[in-house]
C-alpha cells in the first residue's frame, strides 16, 4: 500500500474570488499583515502496490484525468 | 425532428429542457441516463442545467467523467449538434468538448436574474435565427459561471468566432473574461452557454428570446417567425 497526497492550487494569473473573501475575512479577525490568500484543494490517496515511481506515474494521469482541470489549475504530488 | 435530453444525478433544469424541446418540435425528446452508453439517433443532444454530483470536486467535473459523455463526444465528433446550457456547459468544458474552464462568479453569489446577450456571431448552426449585434434578454441561474480561458485560447476564440454569445450592457452577472456568455467549438456543432434560453420560448414566459437557438439548431430558423 502506497499513501500519497496530491494538492491542487489555481494557477498563477487565475483569479482567486475565494482566497479573496478569506483574505478579507481574516483582516476582519484582526491578523495583520496577511498577503494575498490562495485556496486549493488536498486529496490523500491510498494505492495497491510499492513502487513510490509507478505511483507517482498513475497519481500524475489521475491530477491530469480528473482531479485537477489543468486549464485552471496545477498539481502536485508527495508519496509518502 | 428527435432530439435527446442527456439526464444526470443533480440536474434541475431537465424538465424545463424537455418541455421547451417539446413546445418547438411537437415531439418529446428522447432521454438518456448518465449510465448509457449510446445516444438515440439525434438531430440535438442537450445536456440540461442544475448541479450534477452536487458540483463535488468541481462544477460539472465527475459528470464529464461518466460513459454518456463518451457517446456525446462520440456524436459531436460526427458533426451532430450538442447543446450544454448552465451545468451542461461546465460540464462541456470538463469534458474538453469546448475550450477553456467555469470558475466561482467573482461576487461568490449565485446570481439568478435576467441579463442581455449581445449575439456576436449569427453565422453558427445556433445563432442563425438572430442578426449580429442583436440584443436578446435571457435569465441566468448559477453560481459558477465565471468564464475564464488563457491569453492563447481567448484569441483562436476570438480568432476563430467562436464567441456567438456575450454580456451585453453591462449585465455581465459573473465576471466571465471578455464578457463570455457562450461558445462553439471549433467546428462550430457544440454550444456552451450560462444563460438558460430555454425558460424564454413562450409568450408565457415573458418573452420568445432563447428559442431562435433551438430553432436554428434543427434548421427552423425562419420557417416561424422570430
Amino acid at each position: 500500500m502506497t499513501k500519497a497526497r496530491i494538492v491542487v492550487t489555481l494557477k498563477n494569473g487565475v483569479l482567486d474570488p475565494q482566497g479573496k473573501a478569506i483574505q478579507g475575512a481574516l483582516g476582519h479577525l484582526g491578523f495583520e499583515g496577511v498577503g494575498e490568500v490562495r485556496q486549493g484543494k488536498v486529496f490523500d490517496i491510498e494505492l495497491a502496490g510499492e513502487d513510490p515511481a509507478e505511483a507517482e506515474r498513475r497519481l500524475a494521469d489521475m491530477c491530469d484525468k480528473l482531479l485537477a482541470n489543468t486549464v485552471i489549475e496545477n498539481y502536485s504530488i508527495t508519496v509518502e | 425532428m428527435n432530439t435527446t435530453v442527456v439526464l444526470l444525478p443533480g440536474l434541475n433544469r431537465d424538465r424545463d429542457m424537455i418541455a421547451a424541446l417539446k413546445t418547438i418540435t411537437g415531439k418529446a425528446p428522447a432521454t438518456v441516463w448518465q449510465t448509457e452508453t449510446a445516444l438515440p439517433k439525434s438531430d440535438l443532444v442537450v445536456i440540461p442545467g442544475g448541479f450534477s454530483f452536487g458540483d463535488y470536486l468541481r462544477a460539472g467535473a465527475i459528470a464529464a467523467r461518466s460513459p454518456v459523455m463518451r457517446a456525446v463526444a462520440e456524436a459531436a465528433a460526427k458533426g451532430v449538434p450538442v447543446l450544454g446550457v448552465c451545468n451542461g456547459f461546465q460540464i462541456l468544458c470538463e469534458a474538453g468538448l469546448l475550450p477553456g474552464a467555469l470558475m466561482r462568479n467573482t461576487t461568490l453569489r449565485f446570481v439568478c436574474r435576467e441579463v442581455k446577450l449581445e449575439v456576436v456571431n449569427a453565422r453558427t448552426r445556433f445563432s442563425s435565427g438572430y442578426a449580429n449585434g442583436q440584443v436578446i434578454r435571457c435569465p441566468v441561474a448559477h453560481h459558477d459561471g465565471n468564464y475564464f480561458a488563457d491569453e492563447t485560447t481567448l484569441q483562436q476564440l476570438i480568432d476563430g468566432d467562436q464567441i456567438v454569445f456575450r454580456y451585453a450592457e453591462a449585465t455581465n452577472p459573473n465576471g466571465a473574461i471578455n464578457d463570455i456568455a457562450g461558445i462553439v467549438n471549433a467546428a462550430g456543432n457544440v454550444l456552451g452557454m450560462m444563460p438558460h434560453p430555454e425558460n424564454l420560448i413562450e409568450p408565457e414566459h415573458g418573452g420568445t428570446d432563447g428559442r431562435a437557438i433551438f430553432e436554428s439548431a434543427l434548421g427552423m430558423a425562419g420557417r416561424i417567425a422570430a
